[in-house]
């Protein structure tokens, strides 16, 4: 399919009609080289995945001992690396990880888009004294990386009761508290461009701060809530550091990164079960990619050419 | 009740529904505020609305951020002073050096190869009509973590010895030329060359895309303008686009420098920052989590702050100033 759609690619490139500034820019390098590049790097950037998928999908013996392109000349297919994985014994059982990554990551996206949706609210409709300022400082907090706060964050929650009995909050308000700039930074600038107007008129029909955020305001956000819900769950799906620190190797836990993470470094040599896990841990993650990249896009550009 | 305490299932349920039915409170004690007291009650509306998460962000943001900064000047269990002793490891010993240079080497590197491979592609593929798939393609790797990128690439850069058949894609190609096979991953300095590459696939997507939508905001009439002018295809992307996208190109490369300032994940799954190829986010990572030292650990977390500070307050410029200018 791939191949398909890139020789497609090649064709239509080469018959688009310079009228752009990138279009005549195409012109002098010639249509061909152009889309000869085009392809390079289209290949380049699909290949390994599509390798690591095939590779996936062939027998142990036939992974370590030839490379997954000879599939056409010796095709040989089996789902017992995913059994391994999702079924198999404990050592090699990544199916509960997969669970801490879910139990992780909804809440862990739930929480700062509710908190940031709210915030952005007290940052853009209503007015009082320090706003700009403290809006200032919120912002500046995304500058603050990770490393910066994780071990007295840890501290907070290391050896306390509520965190034996909830074993996932420290990874929930963690990745809570530092999703929260960018997603109050996102949503604020979206919600000031909605029409003060709007917002008047509701306020003078009777309505009070609570109507106007859940009648007015919440239905006119839902597209760039999306974004953000997209890139949070993304984030978290994905996150590594986190996931490491916060969950202490503790298997009922550990996320699918950190599992998978250790397996590499103790397991360096089995590709079957490697590619295996690997596409696991892509796998959702890709279905969201592609059911919501309008979204997914949307978000992208709100957040790096608006400012 | 069991359930809700005891399963992994009903904890995740329980933490989304207790959380929203705290903030189900708070919106209801808004509301009859509201009521009561008609207009004059901006400070119980700004507790409700921003306090939340004003709180967590001064507890687990703010505070840890202080601590690690009192944290980098002491010993590595926080009990004496040493001053900055924590920060003279990095230029003092071997290991260090080599993560710092390791470190630099990413950030020069990373933003200017996705950025140009963006750009490139972005204008290339520009105007097509599979212009959406051609898209995706180089955008997917955005979606996966940078582990799975680590074990993708591993799997692309697996060498083995040439007596035997390659498993790996790219040595396989390598020994089907005729060449010996290459230790992609464990000889210095080009290993960390090899893991940049594939911060830069991931990336790329991320500039493409942006870039593509400004390139696609330029002006028809500055186009046409310098067409009828007699502009070629070279100059108009040189004095044209790229003047056009300029804003978009700072900001493309501001972010992506800084993302890459924290990257530890794919030197972690990739080589274990072994063969030299530490990086600070890494060796933050090791002194303070392997070998227990607190003092090093945050002297490192604060380097790769002020490391993030000039890029930060050159975006923030930037952006200023393209608002005085619209």
């Amino acid at each position: 399919m791939a191949a398909e759609t890139i020789a497609a690619t090649e064709k239509a490139v080469a018959s688009a009609p310079p009228r752009t500034s990138a279009g005549s820019f195409k012109r002098l390098v010639s249509n061909r080289i152009g889309s000869a590049a085009a392809l390079v790097i289209a290949v380049l950037w699909t290949v390994p995945t599509f390798g690591l998928f095939i590779s996936s999908l062939r027998p142990e013996s036939a992974i370590k001992s030839s490379g997954w392109w000879t599939i056409l000349s010796d095709p040989q297919f089996t789902l017992d690396n995913y059994e391994r994985i999702l079924a198999g014994a404990t050592s090699t059982n990544l199916a509960v990880y997969f669970q801490n990554s879910v139990v992780i990551a909804i809440p862990a996206t739930v929480a700062p888009l509710v908190l940031a949706i709210m915030a952005s609210y007290a940052f853009s409709v209503l007015e009082w004294r320090g706003r700009d300022w403290v809006f200032v400082g919120v912002f500046t907090l995304q500058i603050v990386p990770l490393q910066m706060a994780l071990i007295p964050l840890l501290r907070i929650f290391s050896g306390t009761e509520i965190s034996n009995v909830f074993p996932f909050l420290s990874l929930w308000v963690a990745h809570t508290i530092f999703g929260l700039p960018l997603a109050i930074f996102l949503l604020h600038n979206f919600m000031s461009e909605v029409p003060r107007d709007l917002i008047e008129a509701a306020r003078i029909d009777g309505a009070g701060h609570v109507t106007v955020f859940g009648r007015v305001m919440l239905p006119l956000m839902l597209p760039a809530i999306a974004s953000y819900a997209i890139f949070q769950f993304l984030w978290v799906w994905n996150d590594l550091l986190v996931g490491l620190t916060f969950s202490g190797g503790s298997r009922t836990v550990q996320p699918l990164t950190a599992a998978l993470a250790a397996m590499t470094g103790d397991r360096g040599q089995d590709w079957h079960l490697l590619t295996a896990g690997a596409f696991i841990s892509i796998l959702l993650p890709l279905v969201v990619f592609f059911a919501l990249q309008r979204y997914f896009v949307r978000g992208l550009l709100a957040g790096s050419v608006k400012g | 009740m069991g359930f809700f305490l005891y399963s992994k299932n009903g904890q995740l349920v329980l933490a989304v529904l207790a959380f929203v039915a705290l903030m189900a409170v708070l919106l209801l004690v808004a509301r009859l505020v509201d009521r009561a007291k008609g207009r004059g009650n901006t400070p119980v509306m700004v507790a409700v609305f921003g306090g939340p998460a004003l709180l967590l962000l001064a507890v687990g943001l703010i505070y840890p951020a202080l601590r690690t900064f009192w944290m980098s000047v002491m010993d590595k269990r926080s009990e004496n002073f040493v001053g900055i002793q924590n920060y003279a490891y990095l230029w003092e010993n071997p290991a260090g050096l080599v993560a710092l240079r390791n470190t630099l080497l990413w950030v020069l590197l990373v933003p200017l190869l996705s950025t140009g491979i963006g750009l490139v592609y972005a204008v290339l593929i520009d105007k097509s009509r599979l212009e959406k798939v051609a898209k995706s393609l180089l955008f997917l790797p955005m979606a996966i973590s940078f582990v799975g990128a680590g074990i993708i690439w591993k799997f692309v850069y697996e060498y083995r010895g040439a007596a035997q058949d390659q498993i790996g894609l790219l040595n396989a190609i390598i020994t089907g030329l005729g060449f010996e096979p290459v230790r992609f991953l464990q000889d210095a300095p080009m290993n960390t060359i090899f893991l940049i590459l594939v911060l830069v696939w991931i990336q790329a997507g991320f500039s493409m895309v942006v870039l593509s939508a400004a390139i696609k905001a330029v002006p028809e009439d500055i186009i046409e303008a310098a067409r009828l002018d007699g502009v070629n295809g070279w100059q108009m992307f040189w004095r044209i686009t790229v003047p056009s996208i300029r804003p978009s190109l700072v900001v493309v490369l501001t972010t992506i420098s800084i993302a890459t300032l924290k990257i530890f994940d794919i030197t972690r799954t990739m080589t274990g920052a072994e063969f030299n190829t530490q990086v600070l986010a890494n060796e933050m990572y090791d002194w303070s989590f392997t070998f227990g030292d607190n003092g090093v650990g945050s002297a490192m977390a604060v380097v790769i702050f002020l490391l993030v500070i000039p890029l930060v307050a050159y975006n923030v410029r930037q952006m200023a100033k393209n608002r005085a200018v619209r």
